[in-house]
């Protein structure tokens, strides 16, 4: 049938077909198609840098244009992944530089990218456009200044939660005077203060400038100048939002925002004081997405804010909006679509504000369109749990954090076993779930029996046997991420389920009861799986067989165990099991 | 070997590599054939978690035992549920929502379940937390001895049916476990910073009122504050709480105890063979005078590069935003000009 149409023809019909995993479906139909496909493959996803290697990719998509690579494993935001673990894109960017001189996008996430490997992208592919490096590390403003002075076709540069090593605000000025193509820029990672000049000049000969977002060091002051120079804006991230309050300061301001017909999206509002938020008033109308999980704003205020939100899609927050503001919310906001509410005081010892279940169930209630959801709170009830299932049968994203672990049912001191257990039966799209509070084996079951489009699942102080793991692992048919941590789930449910582990992206298990005879047994078995074992205090062969493992990560691989290993990650190989057995 | 091996990995079923299972094995290859997954489904709801795992005989203790997985006490499946599940009177009504809800069965294996703490029957979980470098042990022991502590634990349940908001319940701080809650660090440093400049007092009161009996937790006494610390000739950084110190001398010397090792094995490696490194090692001193191999530097929260023990402790604490440990040699090469009016900046010769 391949033969019926002309290579060309195909071609531009697989052109339109965007999806990745539409894309592997076209490549396996049959060789022919294999073929077509991957001369005209011009975007990539590589969920995990180590699954594959650069060569192979280049190998068989010669005419890339646009990759994705992720490194580290999702704990990572959290500290439990070891500093100097890998995720290095040095490798890759090598490779493409030479393979790909038309490459015009790198996005990247939890990777380590040094200002040499910054450099050879400034240096090597002539028509770049896009760097996103989202929560990535090991880089410095000179790496950036490098990209600012030979990309000349940047569109879009965005440092998104980034460590950056910031040596000096000057990088910004290394952007040619001849300029113009920046449509987005995402710089609220950065410490230090850019040129302000060297700002105010770059924002107003960019036409196209549709997204910026500042810093923390851009003062209130200096936000009415910028944008004076960019009207055009759709999403703008202010830098600190507190001042003394200067009249003319704020009608400035309030006069700047006003001109901002177009925008869509607020961010930043670090230190925010309530005095200066009337001046957002009148774009707020227009918003769809709010961010104000650095204004520590209480709830009086947020209130009068979010009351003038009506188009509101998506909105992170601190738990200063306590259960009142989310009635407003509820109330206000009935295009809502994602939530997220972020503890302002996490470690601390008694609850400071007054968010409890209620807010999140009254949200449910009051907005139809709500399919996203993370929110930190102190107690939750399995009563609230059903009502929010039953009210919002299309989540795809459901994650709760009772920050307190091992927390029960505070009106009756049972599990919450049935309220998850509710949730993933009523909310049969659920992709992503994380869950949290006292559990039994018997909410993994529903888990397994239930959620069968889940896709990355969190656990954490949780169930209490290997059956809890069994389920999860023989019944979330689509699960290609999991992630646990202090859970006592051990070797059966693992090695019986190892077949599993080739169809899942990645499994973590930190301070679980995986002896170290099982990690080298899945090693040795499974010859497509990478197994690491993490252990920042000495070698695991040190230690007897059945001893369990400190931190356990294992992904799928074609490319082989990884060579970049520090020495607290020991790969669990063939040779290793031969070597250590 | 090798053939059986190669046959494996085309169907991997390494249970077979743990013949005490064989009957688990079986069971689950009835649950994979296509006809009895639904019942085998409907009998997994049904039953208590736990009776039909590992196997569906009674012989599961000797079965485990056989195992030699030694943290696999029979304990471990029969005490699921049991930490504040006191009052079943209360289950059904709560769980009656649910088309699971009335298992008999359940609620006997809950009655007959011995009332062991959760924490108790995961000890090995607990150990396997411990992280190897002496500072975080500062920090996590008194974690430990918090998670242990029975106020940590769950408190026993109040009578069915009583509503008891959780700030009534009087628990100790959650213990500072590492990445828990799950928040990124930048939102960490900004809680620290956002609660020093929340103040808008009428809200605090207001909230007061709202939760009786609440104290106000005045200021991160409890909260971690991580920085990274990386060392000349060391490959790996490492993060250390300041909040576990207090004064200039116990960081010193805890920067001693996080490196010595590492660098003693840094320098084997480079040298020959990794043996003996213990003789080799030794202590990292001189860190804050500039009379050792090796100064204390950090970067604050300007970015500028200043000598650690310059500035008062709390002073250091609340600017400090990384820290380094730089070569003397290398360091006195530069012209320093060190006065506490005002600050060295050593940004660009150090990068």
């Amino acid at each position: 049938m391949a033969s019926s149409f002309p290579e060309e023809v195909l071609e531009h019909v697989f052109s339109f077909i965007q999806s990745d995993t539409d894309r592997n479906a076209i490549s396996m139909v049959c060789k022919s198609w294999y073929e077509i496909e991957r001369w005209c493959r011009r975007r990539i996803f590589v969920g995990n840098c180590y699954a594959v290697s650069p060569g192979m990719v280049i190998r068989r998509f010669p005419e890339v244009r646009s990759i994705e690579l992720k490194g580290k494993p999702h704990f990572a935001d959290f500290n439990l992944v070891p500093e100097g673990w890998g995720g290095y894109v040095s490798p890759w960017i090598v490779a493409m530089a030479t393979a790909y001189p038309w490459l015009e996008e790198i996005r990247l996430k939890r990777m380590v990218i040094t200002d040499e490997s910054l450099e050879l992208i400034a240096k090597s592919f002539k028509n770049f456009k896009v760097l996103v490096l989202s929560s990535c590390e090991g880089f410095s403003t000179d790496g950036l200044a490098a990209i600012a002075a030979h990309c000349r076709n940047l569109r879009e540069l965005d440092l998104r939660e980034s460590e950056v090593e910031d040596l000096s605000g000057h990088w910004l000025s290394h952007f040619p005077d001849t300029y113009t193509s920046l449509v987005s820029l995402n710089i609220s990672c950065l410490v230090s203060e850019v040129s302000f000049s060297s700002l105010e000049r770059l924002v107003s000969r960019c036409p196209n400038l549709r997204s910026l977002r500042l810093n923390r060091a851009v003062p209130v002051e200096r936000l009415a100048n910028l944008l004076l120079r960019a009207p055009q804006l759709a999403e703008l991230g202010t830098g600190v939002y507190q001042a003394e309050l200067r009249p003319d300061v704020y009608s400035n301001l309030a006069g700047a925002l006003s001109g901002c017909k177009e925008l869509k999206s607020l961010s930043g509002f670090w230190d925010a004081v309530p005095a200066y938020l009337p001046a957002v008033y009148s774009v707020c109308p227009g918003l769809t997405t709010l961010n104000l999980s650095y204004a520590a704003i209480q709830s009086q205020d947020l209130i009068k804010l979010l009351s003038q939100c009506q188009n509101l899609q998506r909105l992170w927050v601190l738990d200063y909006i306590e259960d009142d503001g989310l009635d407003t919310l509820a109330a206000s906001c009935k295009d809502l679509r994602e939530l997220r509410v972020f503890p302002s005081d996490p470690f601390g010892a008694e609850p400071n504000v007054s968010l409890t279940e209620r807010g999140l169930v009254s949200v449910s209630e009051g907005c139809p369109k709500l399919q996203s959801v993370l929110y930190f709170c102190r107690q939750m009830s399995n009563n609230a749990l059903m009502t929010i299932a039953r009210n919002k049968p299309n989540f795809t994203c459901f994650r709760l954090c009772i920050i307190e672990p091992r927390t029960p049912d505070y009106v009756t001191n049972q599990p919450l076993d049935a309220g998850f257990g509710a949730i993933v039966e009523h909310c049969k799209d659920l992709r992503r779930l994380s869950v949290s509070g006292l559990l039994t084996d018997r909410a993994f079951e529903y888990i397994g029996t239930y959620a069968k489009k889940l896709e990355m699942l969190s656990l954490a102080f949780a169930g209490d046997s290997d059956l809890g793991l069994h389920h999860v692992l023989s019944g979330c048919d689509n699960l290609r991420k999991l992630e646990i941590r202090d859970c006592p789930f051990g070797d059966k449910a693992l090695l019986a389920n190892a077949a599993k582990l080739e169809t899942m992206r990645s499994l973590w298990m930190s301070s679980c009861m995986v002896s170290y005879g099982a990690c080298k047994l899945l090693g040795q078995k499974m010859p497509r799986l990478n197994v690491e074992v993490i252990d920042e205090r000495e070698p695991p062969d040190t230690r007897s067989e059945s001893s369990p493992v400190e931190k356990l990560y294992i992904y799928r691989s074609v490319a082989g165990p990884r060579r970049d290993m520090p020495d607290f990650v020991w790969t669990m190989d063939k040779h290793s099991a031969l070597r250590l057995s | 070997m090798e053939g059986s091996s190669r046959r494996e990995e085309v169907c991997p079923q390494l249970l077979d590599l743990i013949p005490q299972n064989r009957e688990w094995l079986v069971n689950r290859d009835k649950e994979r054939s296509h006809g009895s997954s639904e019942e085998k489904k409907l009998e997994l709801r049904l039953g208590p978690p736990g009776q039909d795992w590992p196997l569906k005989g009674n012989n599961r203790e000797r079965d485990e035992s056989l195992l030699s997985l030694g943290y696999f006490s029979p304990m471990a499946s029969g005490t699921h549920n049991t930490s504040n599940i006191n009052n079943s009177g209360n289950q059904g009504s709560v769980l009656s929502f649910s088309p699971w809800s009335s298992s008999g069965k359940f609620q006997q294996q809950q009655g007959k379940a011995p009332t062991t703490s959760f924490l108790q029957s995961l000890p090995v979980a607990k150990e396997g937390s411990q992280p190897c470098c002496p500072t975080k042990v500062v920090d996590l022991q008194n974690a430990e001895k918090k998670a242990f502590s029975p106020a940590a634990t769950p408190s026993p349940a109040p009578p069915a049916g009583t509503a008891v908001p959780n700030s009534s319940q009087k628990r100790t701080a959650p213990a500072p476990v590492v990445g828990w809650p799950p928040i990124r660090s930048f939102r960490k440093n900004l809680a620290s910073t956002s609660s020093s400049s929340k103040p808008s007092t009428e809200s605090q009161s207001h909230i007061q009122n709202k939760i009786p009996g609440e104290k106000k937790p005045l200021e991160t006494i409890r909260k971690g504050l991580f920085v990274k610390i990386n060392m000349d000739g060391v490959p790996i950084g490492r993060k250390v709480d300041l909040k576990a110190f207090d004064s200039y001398e116990k960081l010193s010397s805890a920067v001693d105890e996080l490196f010595r090792g590492l660098l003693a094995a840094q320098r084997d490696s480079s040298a020959q063979g990794i043996q003996n490194n213990q003789e080799e090692e030794k202590a990292i001193t001189g860190l804050l005078d500039g009379s050792g191999e090796y100064t204390l530097v950090y970067e604050d929260n300007e970015g500028d590069r200043m000598l650690v023990g310059d500035v008062p402790w709390h002073m250091f604490v609340s600017t400090v935003k990384r820290l380094r440990v730089l070569k003397s040699s290398e360091l006195s090469a530069l012209s320093l000009v060190s006065s506490k009016q005002d600050q060295m900046r050593l940004d660009s010769s150090l990068k």
